[in-house]
Formats: structure tokens, C-alpha cells, sequence
């Protein structure tokens, strides 16, 4: 693949990395299959594992077309950590919304079960009682 | 592009970056010993993966935020030809995007041989190369083109409308003709697509269907909107509404506008992937990059960002099928 092979490495290195893609999607389809069945669905520590296992393979593919396909690899370094450092800054990125995005989840949940507090509570005389999605801002 | 700054100029008076009073004529030193137009490619692509990034952390963020979300496996089970119906139920949860991930996995492949050829200044090799990746990226905007008609027209999804729908109750149906309790449950984290009354749904039929009228109608059984979507009512059997009759809602809307926008946007840059690689092909077939003898260094700039296509598609195909 690169300049320390000979051509002819090179050339089956090409075959066996396409393999390796191919097997690894095959096995990510899988466990997605998997994960959708209803007793995966209703056991969370296994549906909460093999969705991680499914973004960890997602991730070893990623790495492995920059690193070899692309040939990352076999830049200079100063190359490689200017490309893919930045990356990292998007960690926070999806760490930050995706709190934000559980945060908003929780306001609908929290107005809905007020809503149904008071409209037990208010039950004969449900006037004024109803508050509605207008009452609050969401996000 | 770049291929006046390929040319390596031997100038004894600059061969010291540090003593380059000549004027601005140095820069004969190459930073991260690479071209310019590679490097360029890089950043060029390390800003694309951050407008992809914040796409992904979009609907991400308002996946999360959501009650329920359509179930991928539910959403993406048709294949052409009628090949769903050869799988159990008529469903074929994720075989067709498999079969589209594979088809670009293998024009990565394809492209990496071509940029090896081109190491060896084979401009055969180049030209048959290229030709299978170009065919590889079509065959997938094909296969994009198919799966968008089949979500547009027969499923009926759009950007602001989204007919797929996840109960998150259990309950049974009403039937529709007498608005009476089924056996038919439904069972909640279930995805459901609400078809249009009068249209085929593409999905296998299995015995008599009620007709239900293409004019908005709200009967005990069922309720067809204005836009003629069917709305099936069901009773809740558990949770704080046990015991109350439903309507069959529409999925989030965002679903839509997302799924299109990023899939759409990614298959933009197939097309343009495969514009260029097609342009660049017929350059290195009619021999314009032998010419400038750098190892068909073009050839390997079209190959990074055919290679970034194919990386930010792992990254489309699991958040939006996998997941």
C-alpha cells in the first residue's frame, strides 16, 4: 500500500482491507439486527452495549480508510495531527448537544406529567387547568 | 491545479529557508513534505467532515430529544425488483443500504488501485481503475435515486411530513369498519407507516383490506386526513390513558427534513466525486498527468476526497440505518 511494500504487497494489501471493510459492515448489520429483535429491546445494559460495539466498529472503519487508504499513515506526522486533532474539538460538540437534546426530552416530560397531575386534580372543573405546549418554551 | 508547484526548482542561494533575503522566490522547502494541492485536499477535507459533523449532531441532538424515533429497521425494509418480498413479512430490514455501503466500499478499493497504478506511471491501469470507481459511484446514486422515489412516492414520506409514526403505548386496534376492539395489538417502540387511502403501499397484501375513502373522514374506526393519510384508532390497554381511544399520529417531523438533507447532501458529493473522477479520467487517458511526471499525483488528490465520500457514508449509514 504504501512505499515501504513492494507492488505486489501492496496489491493484495488493497484485496484484504476491502475485506476487512466489508466483514466489518457485514458484522455491524448484524448486531444492528440484533439489537432491533424485541428481547434485545426490552434487556437495555445489552441494547446500550451492542449499540456502543456498533459505534466502536463505525469508528475502527473510519480509522482504518484515513490510515490506510488515504494513507495517513505514512504522512509526516506534523500532517496527520493538523488533520485530525480539530476532530477531537467535535467531541465536546456531541457531548454539549447531546446533553442539550436530553435536557429538552426531559421539559416535554416534565410537562406532561404536570399536565396529567392537574388534569387529575382539576378533573370537574378542567377550565384553565390545561396547559398547553404554548404555556412554555421549548429549547 | 497544482502542478506548477510540483515542479522542484534547485536553487543554491534559498536551500536555507532561514537566508532567503532574494526575495520571495524560496520555497523550494515543501511543509509536511507533501504538495500543496495535497495538503490543501486535506484541509479542504477536514472542513467538510466538520460541516458533516454538525449535520450528524443535529439529528442527533433532536433524535435524542424526541419521545420515540422511527425504527430504522422499519423505515429502510424495501429493496427494487420486489426483492422484500422474498424475506419474512415482506420486510427486508437494511439489506438494500448493506448492498449500497458495499458498492462504495468497493469503489474505495477500486480507486485505491488506481492511485497505486498511477505510482507507477500505468496509465492503462489508471484509466481501468478509475472507470470501475466511476461505475461503483454511480451504481450508489442509483441506489440513492431508488430509495428516495421509493420514500417520496410510494411511502409518501416528505421533508415536513413524516407518516412514519413509533407507538409508545400497547393497546389494540379498532377495526375500522365498526370503531369495535380488535385482537390486532399494537405494542409500543413498534413503528408504523400510515398509508395514503387509494394508493398502493408497495407492501405485500395479505387477505381482504377495508376501503377506506380518499375524502378527509373521521369515523369511530379510523380518521383520513385532508391529505388523504389514513389515521388507524387504537385503544390504549396500559399506561396513565389505559382505557382511552387514540389516533395514530405522525412520526417527529425533523425526520424528514433530516433524512433528506444529509443523505442528500452526501449524495451530492458522490456526484461530484464522480464528475471529477470522470474529468480526471479522461485527462489521464488522454495522457496529460503522464506528461507532468509527479506519479499522477491528481489522480491521488481525487482519491482522498473519494475516499472522504466513503467515510462520511460509515458515518451516514450508521446513525441514520444502524442505530
Amino acid at each position: 500500500m504504501a512505499d515501504h511494500l513492494s507492488y505486489e504487497e501492496s496489491k493484495t494489501a488493497v484485496w484484504k482491507g476491502l475485506g476487512l471493510l466489508a466483514a466489518v459492515t457485514v458484522i455491524e448489520v448484524f448486531l444492528s439486527l440484533l439489537k432491533a429483535q424485541d428481547w434485545a429491546k426490552d434487556f437495555q445494559p445489552l441494547f446500550i452495549f451492542l449499540a456502543l460495539l456498533i459505534i466502536v466498529l463505525s469508528i475502527y472503519k473510519a480509522y482504518f480508510i484515513i490510515f490506510e487508504f488515504m494513507h495517513m499513515a505514512y504522512e509526516v506526522k506534523g500532517l496527520a495531527m493538523t488533520v485530525l486533532l480539530p476532530v477531537f474539538l467535535l467531541l465536546w460538540g456531541v457531548i454539549a448537544f447531546f446533553y442539550e437534546g436530553n435536557a429538552w426530552k426531559g421539559n416535554r416530560e416534565k410537562i406532561q406529567d404536570r399536565n396529567r397531575i392537574e388534569s387529575v386534580l382539576d378533573a370537574p372543573n378542567p377550565v384553565g387547568a390545561i396547559i398547553t405546549d404554548e404555556d412554555y418554551i421549548m429549547g | 491545479m497544482a502542478a506548477d508547484t510540483d515542479i522542484f526548482v534547485e536553487n543554491e542561494a534559498h536551500a536555507d529557508p532561514h537566508h532567503s533575503e532574494g526575495g520571495w522566490d524560496g520555497g523550494d522547502k515543501k511543509p509536511f513534505a507533501t504538495s500543496y494541492g495535497k495538503l490543501m485536499m486535506w484541509y479542504f477535507l477536514l472542513s467538510d467532515a466538520f460541516t458533516f459533523a454538525g449535520f450528524l449532531i443535529a439529528y442527533g441532538t433532536l433524535r435524542i430529544s424526541s419521545p420515540s424515533w422511527p425504527v430504522p429497521d422499519a423505515v429502510f425494509a424495501t429493496a427494487p425488483f420486489g426483492i422484500h418480498n422474498l424475506f419474512p413479512g415482506g420486510h427486508a430490514p437494511l439489506i438494500f443500504v448493506t448492498f449500497m455501503s458495499f458498492l462504495l466500499i468497493i469503489s474505495s478499493g477500486t480507486m485505491v488501485r488506481a492511485v497505486q497504478e498511477g505510482a507507477r506511471e500505468n496509465k492503462r491501469g489508471v484509466v481501468f481503475w478509475m472507470l470501475l470507481t466511476v461505475i461503483g459511484g454511480a451504481g450508489f446514486l442509483g441506489c440513492q435515486a431508488w430509495e428516495w422515489n421509493n420514500l417520496i412516492s410510494v411511502e409518501h414520506m416528505t421533508i415536513t411530513t413524516n407518516p412514519f409514526g413509533t407507538y409508545v403505548e400497547n393497546g389494540v386496534y379498532l377495526d375500522p369498519a365498526t370503531g369495535e376492539p380488535t385482537d390486532e395489538k399494537i405494542e409500543a417502540g413498534k413503528t408504523y407507516l400510515m398509508h395514503k387511502a387509494g394508493e398502493s403501499h408497495g407492501e405485500g397484501h395479505e387477505g381482504e383490506h377495508f376501503e377506506y375513502p380518499t375524502a378527509a373522514t373521521d369515523a369511530p374506526g379510523y380518521m383520513v386526513d385532508d391529505r388523504g393519510y389514513i389515521h388507524r384508532k387504537f385503544l390504549v390497554q396500559d399506561g396513565f390513558d389505559e382505557g382511552a381511544i387514540k389516533t395514530q399520529a405522525f412520526g417527529p417531523v425533523a425526520f424528514g427534513a433530516l433524512f433528506f438533507g444529509i443523505t442528500g447532501f452526501h449524495g451530492f458529493h458522490v456526484l461530484t466525486g464522480v464528475g471529477f473522477l470522470l474529468i480526471i479520467l479522461l485527462n489521464a487517458g488522454s495522457g496529460v498527468y503522464a506528461g507532468r511526471k509527479n506519479g499522477y499525483e491528481m489522480v491521488e488528490k481525487i482519491g482522498l476526497y473519494w475516499h472522504f465520500v466513503d467515510l462520511v457514508w460509515v458515518f451516514v449509514f450508521l446513525v441514520f440505518y444502524l442505530l
